[in-house]
């Protein structure tokens, strides 16, 4: 799956531009699912990426596992879901050295908490690379109840905590890794436009 | 200068009242017949005796009944007062110059004795008096930009400079148009400016956020910026959108004069001497249209403003459902005659 390009928007919408390497720099690597083939394309560019990184993948169904594997990161694991992986991951940017740089790839939700996480633990932005492959389901805040709903896909969707029905704005805090959720039928309670599927 | 202060409400059943003199003093943002986006800053130096711009804290007939609001909505939300590790400093330089410019300022109403770092603080209005020992927390009963924000009509945000940017990472929000301290907090000049629709191809915020890199200390400058509001409520956040969102759909030719409101926001800008942060606090007046064409001028050039406004702003101020109905009124109110230069009233 090709990296995303996404519609010109806002400028608190995140764009993605395409990994680079910063050659055999201390390295922490975090992708989820199709975001496997950006570390791939990442190592073929410039094997030496990998002599001194610590790759961690989340599958979540994707097949690219064995692949990732075999290209020689210094420590690989492999997680089940972001939540199982954060421990071992806030312990990887605790230990981080100054010039250790940090590579996302896959989806916006992975990509914006683990930017979030990486941000708080004091890692500087430019430091910070991701690259955007496989869906486009965003990680939503309710800005009412301020519950975060995970891999939403329609526009508007139905709060997991709260059970309003929001609109998804382009608006988005890098702090929390999330898009802004707004109540769509705040004005007309129960005159709720149709859903449509998000597009890039 | 005596004060009487409104016991008065900003939710429920609205009590919120302007007296004539506050109706002649209000801060009509229009100096002319329409309006768009511009870099309208200018020194915060003074104003015409009497208006909102001659001190600098405006202090008005509303502060009472301001604070009682602010103290309901951070009873029900906690959020909406937050500060960022790094910005306890920046806290106390801005309490330093408010509690400083009120008590120059209005000596009736407030006092601030200092013996070096032991202070001695007197509001009346709110009945307060607190000894404290100046840059130390723990002689308030919480954080100092909370501790002055509690005091001091309008919202307040606390901006950080560094990389060649201003960080929101302080803030006092409970009189905002819609805009989320919560979700925004941390976020660059930019980045917050965002959903405003418009101004960033204008090149505005370039220019604003340079000339902001190099507000210098005793220069501080303001601008008015507006928008309109149903019923005259502080809180409309957008945590509350789903609470006070139906109210904006309550406006009819018959009630549009009494509840439509003007919002104007009195915004200033400080730069801030130990911190070197920018201290922003944004007040926010509100006046009824039927208040407004009480001077003819005004009534005349509102209307014009408002029929000739782009339809994106209209948009995006969160009124193109009311612009019509609001629109027809104010045209009762404009027989076509010339008006005069500037924003006070005739």
């Amino acid at each position: 799956m090709p990296r995303t390009e996404f519609s010109p928007s806002i400028a608190t919408r995140p764009v993605y531009a395409a990994l680079k390497a910063h050659g055999s720099a201390p390295a922490l690597m975090l992708a989820d699912a199709e975001g496997a083939e950006a570390l791939i394309e990442l190592a073929a560019a410039d094997p030496a990426v990998m002599d001194r990184a610590h790759l961690i993948y989340i599958p979540a169904g994707a097949a690219h596992g064995p692949r990732l594997r075999e290209l020689g990161a210094k420590m690989y694991h492999e997680a089940p879901s972001f939540s199982a992986a954060l421990e071992r991951y806030r312990k990887a940017l605790l230990d981080a050295k100054m010039g250790t740089q940090l590579y996302l790839a896959g989806t916006e939700g992975l990509i914006g908490q683990a930017a979030a996480e990486a941000l708080a633990a004091g890692l500087p932005a430019d430091a910070i690379q991701s690259e955007h492959r496989g869906s486009i389901a965003r990680r939503m805040q309710c800005v009412h109840c301020k519950g975060v709903t995970e891999d939403v896909t329609t526009d508007p969707f139905v709060c997991s905590h709260c059970g309003l029905t929001l609109f998804v704005r382009d608006h988005f805090s890098r702090r929390l890794g999330a898009f802004q959720g707004v109540c769509v039928d705040a004005e007309t309670p129960g005159i709720v436009p149709e859903m449509k599927e998000i597009k890039a | 200068m005596t004060l009487n202060f409104n016991d008065e409400t900003f939710r429920g059943d609205y009590t919120f009242r302007n007296s004539p003199a506050a109706i002649r003093r209000f801060p009509f943002p229009f100096d002319q017949d329409s309006y768009m986006y511009s870099v309208n800053l200018e020194p915060h130096a003074g104003g015409r005796e009497g208006s909102p711009f001659q001190n600098r804290f405006d202090v008005d007939e509303h502060y009472v009944a301001e604070m009682k609001d602010r103290e309901i909505t951070l009873t029900e939300d906690p959020l909406r007062c937050q500060s960022l590790p790094h910005m306890e400093l920046a806290g106390w330089d801005f309490l330093e110059l408010v509690m400083v410019s009120k008590s120059e300022d209005y000596p009736e109403l407030f006092t601030l004795n200092r013996d070096g770092d032991r202070w001695h603080w007197i509001n009346r209005p709110l009945g307060i008096e607190q000894r404290f020992t100046f840059l130390d927390p723990t002689t308030l009963p919480c954080g100092p930009m909370e501790y002055i924000t509690r005091q001091t009509q309008g919202d307040h945000a606390l901006l950080d400079q560094r990389d060649g940017n201003l960080w929101m990472d302080a803030g006092m929000v409970t009189s905002q148009a819609d805009w989320s301290l919560d979700f925004d907090i941390g976020m660059n000049f930019y980045e917050w400016h965002a959903p405003v629709p418009k101004a960033n191809e204008m090149g505005v915020f370039q220019r604003a956020l340079k000339f902001l890199l190099n507000l210098q200390q005793g220069a501080p400058v303001r601008r008015l910026n507006w928008t309109m509001t149903v019923n005259p409520r502080l809180d409309t956040s957008p945590e509350n959108y789903h609470k006070w969102g139906p109210e904006k759909r309550t406006i009819t030719p018959e009630n549009v004069g009494e509840k439509q409101h003007l919002r104007v926001e009195l915004q200033t800008l400080w730069r801030l001497p130990r911190s070197n942060a920018i201290a922003f606090p944004i007040r926010c007046y509100l006046m009824s249209l039927e208040d407004i064409v009480s001077q003819p001028k005004w009534g005349r050039r509102l209307h014009r403003v408002l029929r000739d406004l782009p339809d994106e702003l209209a948009e995006y101020k969160g009124f193109a459902v009311n612009r019509p109905v609001i629109v027809d009124y104010l045209s009762k109110f404009d027989d076509g005659a010339e008006t005069s230069p500037g924003i006070f009233p005739d």
